[in-house]
């Protein structure tokens, strides 16, 4: 019997805003998959190219960034320095054949609690959708 | 520095096809600088070559190392070792650094990864424009520290053309005219005399001319 696949998702995400978000939602008990795996940044602009295809070549089935709102970032311009980060990746992604869509770029607030959790939804929805990433294949096959 | 861009990536890949373990090597000097080609670049390289395989289901595996420079053999003897048992070696450096790997390991397959551009510098961040020709007889004392053999589009040396219109070049809009730069900056040093001294044609002997050019410095030669 085939289980239901449930994705293994890693959210990047700033301490100012999308970390603190996730911290509300919990407060306000508001239900979000447990599919996210969530990594503290100092700022959503610290994310890295290699950080990113790292996370795939791990067993990421999904990857997102979440930054500050535009115009709010604590260091000015990390969140949009970090969003052309995602697009540049998300090409290279599509370059070489793996579906962009399992990475994304979200702004959000420290005080969107319900946010973060409809992106953490949002998110997962799609990656059930799109299925098990192409690279943790093998893995699965010999399962 | 050396301006160089990376291929593309399906290039690089059907380069090497066939090949099972590849070393990916970067180069700490010009290409790091201008982001092609450093230990950032080198790693991401390798990852998309190796999810590119794996998506084929024949996957590669990758060994990387970056150099101080690919452009002096001291520093490429440390690839020794890891050369032994791979079935390729790709170069981010620039066409020296391949050739020298290249030289280095005669029975290695040694791959560009990149397409050498130009010697320039940035403009700005994340942008870098042509600046020398590397005429190998440098001009520039005549013209202001302004290079009308690469930035004048007929490298003339005796302008402007008829082709220069409100300060920009005729081939583009986008092209500031090298000879208004030089005539404005030669008006502003109080030098526009100099400009009215003809230029005869320039020697290019000292440029692409009879092969591969030479410098030497006898005085720090060992032996
Ligand atoms: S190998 Fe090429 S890119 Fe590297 S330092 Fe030498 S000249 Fe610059
Ligand atoms: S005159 Fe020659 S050496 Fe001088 S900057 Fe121009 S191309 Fe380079």
């Amino acid at each position: 019997m085939a289980e239901e696949f449930e994705p293994k998702i890693v959210a990047f995400c700033c301490h100012y805003c999308a970390y603190s978000a996730a911290d509300l939602a919990g407060s306000m008990r508001l239900q979000y998959p447990s599919n996210i795996r969530i990594v503290e940044m100092t700022c959503s602009g610290n994310i890295d190219h290699r950080v990113i295809l790292n996370a795939f070549e791990e067993g990421a089935d999904g990857v997102y960034v979440a930054g500050c709102m535009e115009g709010d970032c604590h260091f000015l311009k990390g969140n949009y320095r970090a969003k052309k980060r995602v697009n540049h990746v998300k090409q290279m992604l599509d370059e070489i054949g793996f579906d962009s869509r399992r990475l994304e770029f979200y702004n959000l607030s420290a005080a969107m609690g319900p946010r973060f959790a409809e992106i953490a939804n949002e998110m997962t929805q799609r990656i059930k959708e799109l299925g098990p990433s192409p690279l943790n294949k093998k893995e699965g096959d010999t399962k | 520095m050396i301006i160089a861009q990376q291929k593309p990536i399906q290039e690089i890949a059907e380069m090497v096809k066939d090949c099972r373990k590849v070393l990916v090597v970067g180069c700490a000097g010009c290409v790091t600088v201008c982001l092609s080609g450093g230990e950032k670049e080198t790693e991401i390289l390798a990852s998309e070559l190796r999810i590119m395989r794996q998506l084929q289901e024949n996957p590669l595996e990758t060994v990387t190392f970056v150099c101080t420079r690919q452009c002096d053999p001291e520093y490429i003897a440390m690839l020794d070792n890891l050369v032994e048992d791979v079935d390729a070696v790709i170069s981010l450096a620039c066409g020296v650094g391949v050739q020298y790997i290249a030289e280095r390991y005669p029975s290695k397959w040694v791959l560009p990864a990149q397409n050498t551009n130009f010697i320039g510098g940035s403009i700005e961040h994340g942008v870098w424009e042509e600046r020398c020709g590397m005429c190998g007889n440098c001009i520039l004392h005549l013209t202001g520290g302004i290079c009308p053999i690469i930035r004048c589009s007929k490298s003339i040396l005796n302008g402007p053309c008829g082709g220069s219109q409100y300060g920009k070049c005729e081939v583009s809009k986008d092209t500031p005219c090298a000879w208004q730069l030089i005539y404005d900056r030669m008006q502003s040093l109080g030098k526009l005399d100099k400009l009215l001294e003809l230029q005869p044609p320039k020697d290019w002997s000292t440029s692409r001319d009879g092969g591969p050019r030479k410098a030497v410095r006898e005085d720090v030669i060992i032996g």
